[in-house]
């Protein structure tokens, strides 16, 4: 029993370190960049997107068995779209700013490559539980990646985090626009990923 | 005598790093000093500080990341000078500086300093201010104390391809544009524009003096300047720009990209017909920028865009080794 709840908290931190689906991984970017202009739409982003994550993951897993391998990726993509468009819908009736920010790239997600490629090489080869936290680590690896992506690039880019005034008028009235822009998020992640394998080589040591 | 052995070469010129590059610094000398005279002591001001921001940038990264402290080789100076040389004058101060540090951390530390950065750093820190606060880069132009290109009231803005961009429908104005006063004072520098562009003349001379001190190759200037030349007279023939081939060479900054920028070691081919391709390339991006695109000059775009085709071309163009055979598979 605690070899198996070690075994599944592994599971969980392992999605948010070392495979950490944007830092280490690299997967997904076209919507990080694309989404992490401001915090808020980041944030939403992160958590339709852990939602998604852990629903398809179990899903795919409890009906591993079941599943003939020669069109697993039909049903991959059917589950994983079930579970992004009731996102959409679900978002789109309850929070109308945050969907219209997200735009295309909450569709998107049904084609999203690290959920593809959790089902593939984890979903459909463990059992419910342990797919059940890798979706929740891998979530929420992301949705901490792509907040802080957001909350850098906004305060950066525009003077503001969630809407609010931060480092005062002066630097609000000329921000970095560049960092709005597509190389900022770029840039962004680059010393994102920079900083993350300082961390981790400092630990080895 | 002493008998050292040792792998090739055997035979050194004396030259070094810091002499290269403070050679090219003393190139750009009389073109800064016509900057001055014509707008002013500001522009001393501006290279000075973004000179000496470059140098503190550089002496704090590689303090900080325990690396060979060369922070006075004149490559953070001459990246310095160059971006000050591609603002206009009335920018604030607070704008070379922060260019300078993008520059210098960003495009060359990141990558691991000189020698190793794959774009021009002083480009590189241009183009992140003309992205950060176009308004600054754009409506800040001044004329020197000459006055603009012409006395026409109707032109607010005095950069001669500003100029062009906005009014290229009006006759008056392009044929003022094409008359030979007009090529005359691009020449010689008596226009407006950013500080280290205006002048052809003094460019040409430092230019001249570099390619006879054997410091830069004259391939990438010549195809560079050439092709715009060629293409803009073609265009001019068929109607598609209004003015010659020879404004288009003289205004903006082709000059100083093609002899100071484009040339840097690092971020250029090192073969020959590496370095004919790359100048060809800048001068065909730059005509496309130019004529269709959103900005009235390409030479800083055009100039990164083919910096990161360097290692492409490189590859292609990779010379045959004596002998060497190519196996058909």
């Amino acid at each position: 029993m605690i070899a198996r709840r070690i075994n599944v908290w592994k599971h969980f931190s392992d999605g948010v370190t070392t495979n950490n689906p944007v830092l280490v991984l690299m997967l997904g970017l076209c919507s990080v960049i694309a989404v992490s202009t401001n915090a808020l739409s980041a944030l939403g982003m992160g958590i339709a997107f852990t939602f998604v994550m852990v629903c398809s993951n179990v899903l795919i897993s409890v009906v591993r068995n079941v599943t003939p391998d020669t069109i697993r990726i039909p049903v991959f993509i059917i589950i994983i779209s079930t579970f992004v468009t009731i996102t959409d819908y679900v978002l789109q009736a309850f929070m109308p700013v945050i969907h219209s920010q997200l735009g295309i790239f909450l569709p998107l997600i049904a084609i999203n490559c690290i959920v593809f490629g959790r089902a593939e090489s984890f979903a459909s080869k463990n059992k419910p539980v342990a797919s059940l936290f890798d979706g929740l680590g891998i979530g929420i690896g992301f949705t901490i990646v792509i907040f802080l992506m957001g909350a850098i690039r906004e305060i950066l880019g525009n003077g503001t985090i969630c809407g609010k005034m931060v480092l005062g008028k002066a630097f609000a009235a000329s921000p970095i626009a560049f960092m709005i822009l597509p190389p900022g998020g770029f840039l962004v992640i680059a010393f994102l990923i920079g900083m993350k394998n300082w961390l981790s080589n400092k630990g080895e040591k | 005598m002493k008998l050292v052995v040792s792998v090739s070469p055997h035979i050194h010129r004396d030259i070094s790093i810091p002499r290269i590059i403070y050679t090219v610094i003393i190139a750009l000398v009389p073109a800064f000093i016509w900057s001055i005279y014509s707008f002013g002591i500001r522009a001393l001001w501006l290279v000075i500080v973004s000179c000496g921001v470059a140098c503190l940038t550089e002496a704090i990264v590689q303090i900080l990341i325990k690396k060979r402290r060369t922070y006075f080789d004149g490559s953070a100076i001459l990246t310095g000078m160059l971006l000050a040389f591609n603002l206009p004058v009335k920018v604030p101060l607070w704008i070379p500086i922060v260019g300078v540090i993008f520059a210098i951390v960003v495009a060359k530390q990141a990558f691991g300093g000189l020698g190793y950065n794959f774009i021009n750093p002083a480009l590189a820190g241009r183009a992140f201010i003309v992205a950060s606060w176009p308004q600054a880069m754009s409506s800040l132009w001044s004329a020197p104390k000459f006055g603009a290109i012409s006395d026409m009231n109707v032109i607010t803005n005095v950069a001669p391809l500003g100029v062009l961009k906005m009014n290229s429908g009006n006759p008056a104005i392009v044929s003022m544009l094409n008359s030979g006063e007009s090529i005359k004072n691009l020449f010689l520098g008596v226009y407006g524009g950013t500080l280290g562009e205006i002048s052809c003349l003094f460019l040409l001379l430092g230019g001249i003096f570099l390619i006879a001190m054997k410091y830069i190759d004259w391939r990438i200037p010549l195809s560079y300047i050439g092709t715009v030349g060629i293409l803009m007279q073609l265009f001019y023939m068929f109607g598609i720009t209004p003015v010659n081939g020879i404004f288009h060479i003289l205004a903006g900054g082709l000059f100083l990209g093609a002899f100071f920028m484009a040339t840097d070691y690092v971020t250029s081919p090192i073969t020959r017909e590496g370095r004919w391709v790359f100048g060809v390339g800048c001068g065909v991006i730059t005509v496309l920028i130019r004529l269709w695109g959103a900005q009235p000059e390409g030479v800083c775009f055009a100039i990164l865009i083919m910096n990161c085709f360097v290692p492409l071309i490189e590859r292609a163009l990779k010379p045959k080794i004596f002998k060497q055979i190519k196996i058909l598979s």
